[in-house]
């Protein structure tokens, strides 16, 4: 019995080691949103193209959609911006932008040059709704469902491999539920 | 002279650095500026994880700051602060978590971690009293022995040690 004892030093180190373990890979940056599985917040903003236009959380009814926060300030949007096009084009995903914290001429310039994968681009200078969402670095890509409920958030670049890995099988999840 | 010149410069430079938080989130009353400070020293940036936003510049922790000080100008309760921003941000943004299910073993290890402990020196203070209580847990026999080699009966020992010592 008193054997057994010896091994408790063991026992907590292995303990120990396997707590350290399932810590390794993870990334620390990689924070799940606070808003999964609830609305939209409540917004006001201005079409980037038209400052009289605006839009509300209805812009998200109807229709499975990636909110995908932007701006020209932002160096690896500029990276991702080909294959939000490939999403947009060849595979007919409706993408809503929110242009976080820019400036308009700018951004104008930006999609004219770039290409404009963007159903509609929400101008949010002060960075309002970017805040209520918890955006803390561009570019963040969300799912949101028909209902408008935030379903999912990806934090960093949207490439091919990431579609089809992560945000793929989530759309086409909340596609079919009707 | 000159670099004289810029010490001073420096120094003086440094202690409006120290100021320049209050002159940017202005607060009406002494306790309001001490609640201000407070809390943006409990609220971690999401961005730069291991600072407090009252120490980060990152643009979301100047966010951060600039509600946390909206709301306590409109008198909002430190609750009712610490709610508004990890509705946004989640249960992260704060380095003292609230004490719920998830939190509950996170809150309850140092108590756990004492607990043992005083358990186990408990067990150990027990058994060496009983230890000492009992005896050594030798035979008569045995003890007798030992008292011979020990050198209590030197009679006994040498005629002991003269039949048993091959030298």
């Amino acid at each position: 019995m008193k054997r057994l004892f010896l091994f408790v030093p063991v026992v907590l180190a292995v303990t120990l080691g396997m707590v350290l373990l399932a810590g390794i890979g993870k990334d620390p940056t990689h924070l799940e949103s606070a808003l999964i599985g609830k609305p939209v917040p409540a917004f006001e903003l201005a079409k980037l193209e038209s400052p009289d236009v605006t839009f509300n959380t209805d812009v998200f009814k109807g229709q499975v959609s990636l909110l995908n926060v932007w701006g020209t300030w932002c160096p690896s949007c500029r990276d991702e911006h080909p294959d939000l096009i490939w999403l947009a084009q060849d595979k007919g995903v409706p993408i809503i932008g929110l242009n976080y914290k820019d400036n308009r001429d700018q951004a104008l310039q930006w999609l004219r040059r770039l290409g404009d994968p963007y159903q509609v681009n929400l101008f949010d200078p002060q960075g309002r709704l970017g805040f209520d969402l918890g955006v803390y670095g561009a570019p963040e890509t969300y799912i949101i469902d028909k209902n408008g409920i935030v379903r999912y958030r990806h934090v960093g670049v949207v490439n091919k491999a990431v579609w089809r890995e992560k945000l793929e099988p989530i759309v086409r999840s909340y596609q079919k539920e009707g | 002279m000159k670099r004289l010149l810029i010490l001073v410069l420096l120094t003086v430079c440094s202690t409006a650095v120290l100021a320049v938080t209050d002159d940017l989130y202005p607060l009406a009353s002494e306790s309001d500026r001490e609640r201000f400070h407070s809390l943006t020293k409990e609220l971690r940036c999401p961005k730069c994880q291991n600072q407090n936003i009252s120490d980060s510049n990152s643009p979301i922790a100047r966010d951060m700051k600039d509600e946390v000080h909206r709301m306590v100008r409109e008198g909002a309760s430190n609750e009712e602060i610490f709610e508004a921003l990890v509705s946004r941000f989640g249960e992260f943004v704060r380095y003292k978590p609230q004490f719920d299910k998830r939190t509950a073993l996170l809150w309850a290890t140092p108590l756990i971690v004492i607990l043992l402990g005083g358990l186990l020196v408990m067990g150990v203070v027990v058994r060496s009293r009983r230890n000492s209580e009992t005896s050594s847990g030798l035979t008569e026999a045995q003890r007798e022995k030992a008292k011979r080699i020990l050198g209590d009966h030197p009679q006994d020992r040498t005629g002991d040690s003269s039949a048993k010592d091959p030298h």
